[in-house]
């Protein structure tokens, strides 16, 4: 099967597995109970996709999920520079979370409609899942944002940080015009677009300035294997019991 | 997950009904005595309501900080099946300190207050958590073990008077339920795998094993307030029974597995059909539940973090113009 669509495939499931695991990491840590139980809940959904998705890869040849999820270094990981960031301050958490989360829900809204019909399903499932933490995501961008002055500087601050991460989202692969020309998905180009129109207005109404410049100039690399420095050391700990016995059974 | 609430009965300031009118007091005590509910808006006597705050209090600081142990396992579960069911499974446990800090917000101390007693150690919380998960057994361990301890008590709590900490208590052993199957499946995995995996299990347990032994607390001793906390059916079950009921369930399971406990004295007796052990070390108890176990500083320092870290974000959605509000029971 065509190796583009395995690109495609790839970064997505590890953007999932990879966000799906920094959200989980505020079990017991959130500034509410309930923060707790919603990072988690969307934690659970982030990383149930991306063993959907890496299971349709699987279906493509690759190994089964665990092994693909498990055993790989940074470097053989697609994901933006955005997902493996560190949770940080709260504000920064929901910053990302809101950037990220606009541009999965358009993305799982483009794809319902791939020529590659296993991803379409799949897209259809998420778009499903996606709409509870988008509105989990603004509604706390615009209680914090119009919150009170220190929020409102967090906020900025954790917006100012975060924007140029988030603009790598967008990065393009290698195979980006046969995806175009396949219509198996209609390129990072069109999607930064819907989501520049769709996200900055949001920021606005939150009291919150979009930050300038809309080419991507950090946070670049991702897709091709190049990360921060805080990928490596999440997928230690992420395989450390994994990594113990991989043949055996856990 | 759980622990069991400490009362202390002997305790001199619990002169439980001075000062009661005591034709509202029988009135109360019938209702109890009919198998009836007592509800928020209900009369009842100054020590029943302390009582109960207090053991609803320290059974949701259980909960949050129940989930530290086990928490610090999601990010390294073993794989999708693991780490998204531990995920739930800590999740369910935090949900679970929500709906008892509700319960207990219905008699009058609001959750604020909770967690403040809590991150200054006035109010206490099982002891089991101040005892470090140190591997991926132990927090199979724990989810099968403690969780198991936790329905024993639970179950008999379930059945006490006080409506809303029973509604609280009914959802979460329905939750609990599925937690220890969890747990089961994970040690039976370990104990079935291979030698690695084998010997961690094992050591978990052994290590665990004490804790656990302490998790009903010690005997009751006699005396005329365990009677009317019984009446009142705010303590359902004596610590020992507990135990007893405890160690019947889960005992021969954890030897059919092929593995051992720490105790060269226990075994039932055929005649008596009680388990005989060796006595737990209740000073090294006291001593833990008095802040000087392993793990009590870091855990209320990792609580007050959180707590610290989040104020924020807590002021910032606060209108001044709201007032406090009780939760419907």
């Amino acid at each position: 099967m065509s190796e583009y669509i395995k690109e495609l495939l790839y970064k997505m499931a590890d953007d999932q597995l990879i966000i799906g695991h920094r959200n989980s990491e505020w079990t017991g840590l959130g500034p509410l109970l309930e923060e707790d139980i919603a990072f988690s809940s969307m934690a659970q959904d982030k990383v149930g996709q991306s063993q959907h998705l890496y299971q349709l890869l699987h279906e493509l040849g690759a190994s089964d999920p665990d092994t693909v999820a498990f055993t790989r270094n940074a470097k053989q990981f697609h994901c933006c520079q955005l997902v493996e960031l560190p949770i940080g301050d709260y504000s920064f958490s929901i910053v990302r979370h809101f950037l990220f989360d606009f541009a999965e829900a358009l993305r799982f809204e483009a794809l319902s409609n791939s020529s590659f019909q296993p991803l379409a399903q799949v897209a259809r499932k998420f778009k499903g899942e996606i709409k509870y933490h988008t509105l989990h995501a603004n509604t706390w961008m615009q209680q914090l944002g119009n919150g009170n002055e220190e929020s409102k500087a967090k906020m900025q601050s954790a917006l100012n940080e975060a924007w140029p991460y988030a603009l790598g989202i967008f990065e393009k692969g290698h195979f980006e015009n046969q995806l175009i020309e396949n219509k198996v998905f209609f390129g990072e180009e069109a999607l930064k677009q819907q989501w520049l129109d769709l996200v900055s207005p949001l920021i606005k109404k939150a009291g919150l300035k979009v930050p300038h410049g809309t080419k991507n100039t950090k946070g670049i690399g991702g897709r091709v294997g190049i990360h921060t420095e805080y990928l490596q050391p999440l997928l230690n700990e992420m395989t450390e019991v994994y990594a113990i016995d991989p043949s055996a059974d856990w | 997950m759980y622990g069991n609430a400490y009362i202390d009965p002997n305790d001199p300031k619990n002169k439980l009904i001075a000062g009661e009118d005591p034709a509202k007091l029988q009135a109360f005590e019938e209702t109890i005595l009919a198998g009836k509910k007592i509800e928020p808006q209900d009369w009842m006597p100054v020590n029943y309501r302390k009582q109960l705050v207090r053991m609803i209090e320290q059974h949701a600081h259980s909960e949050i900080i129940g989930a530290l142990p086990e928490g610090t396992w999601i990010t390294r579960a073993p794989g999708f099946r693991r780490k998204l069911a531990l995920m739930a499974k800590v999740q369910d446990e935090v949900g679970h300190a929500q709906l008892l800090y509700a319960a207990a917000e219905t008699l009058g101390k609001s959750r604020e207050d909770m967690i403040n007693d809590l991150i200054s150690g006035k109010s206490k919380y099982s002891n089991v958590f101040n005892y470090p998960a140190k591997t991926w057994a132990d927090s199979a361990v724990i989810a099968w073990l403690i969780d198991a301890g936790a329905i024993v008590n639970q179950l008999a709590n379930s059945k006490g008077s006080y409506g809303p900490y029973c509604r609280a208590l009914e959802r979460i052993c329905y939750e609990e339920s599925f937690h220890l199957k969890y747990g089961h499946d994970n040690v039976v995995h370990l104990a079935t795998g291979t030698k690695k995996q084998r010997a961690m299990v094992q050591d978990a347990l052994n290590r665990w094993w004490p804790p656990i032994m302490h998790f009903f607390g010690p005997s009751d001793k006699e005396s005329v307030h365990t009677e009317i906390l019984m009446r009142w059916k705010v303590k359902m079950a004596s610590n020992d029974d507990m135990r007893q009921q405890f160690l019947d369930m889960y005992v021969p399971k954890i030897w059919d597995l092929g593995l051992t406990l720490p105790d060269k004295k226990l075994r039932k007796n055929p005649e008596t059909k009680k388990w005989m052990y060796t006595e737990p070390d209740w000073d090294e108890f006291k001593r833990v539940i008095n802040g000087d176990g392993p793990c009590n500083a870091e855990r209320l320092a990792v609580r007050r973090m959180a707590e610290q870290r989040g104020r924020w974000v807590r002021k910032a959605i606060v209108n001044p113009k709201d007032s406090y509000v009780k939760p419907f029971a």
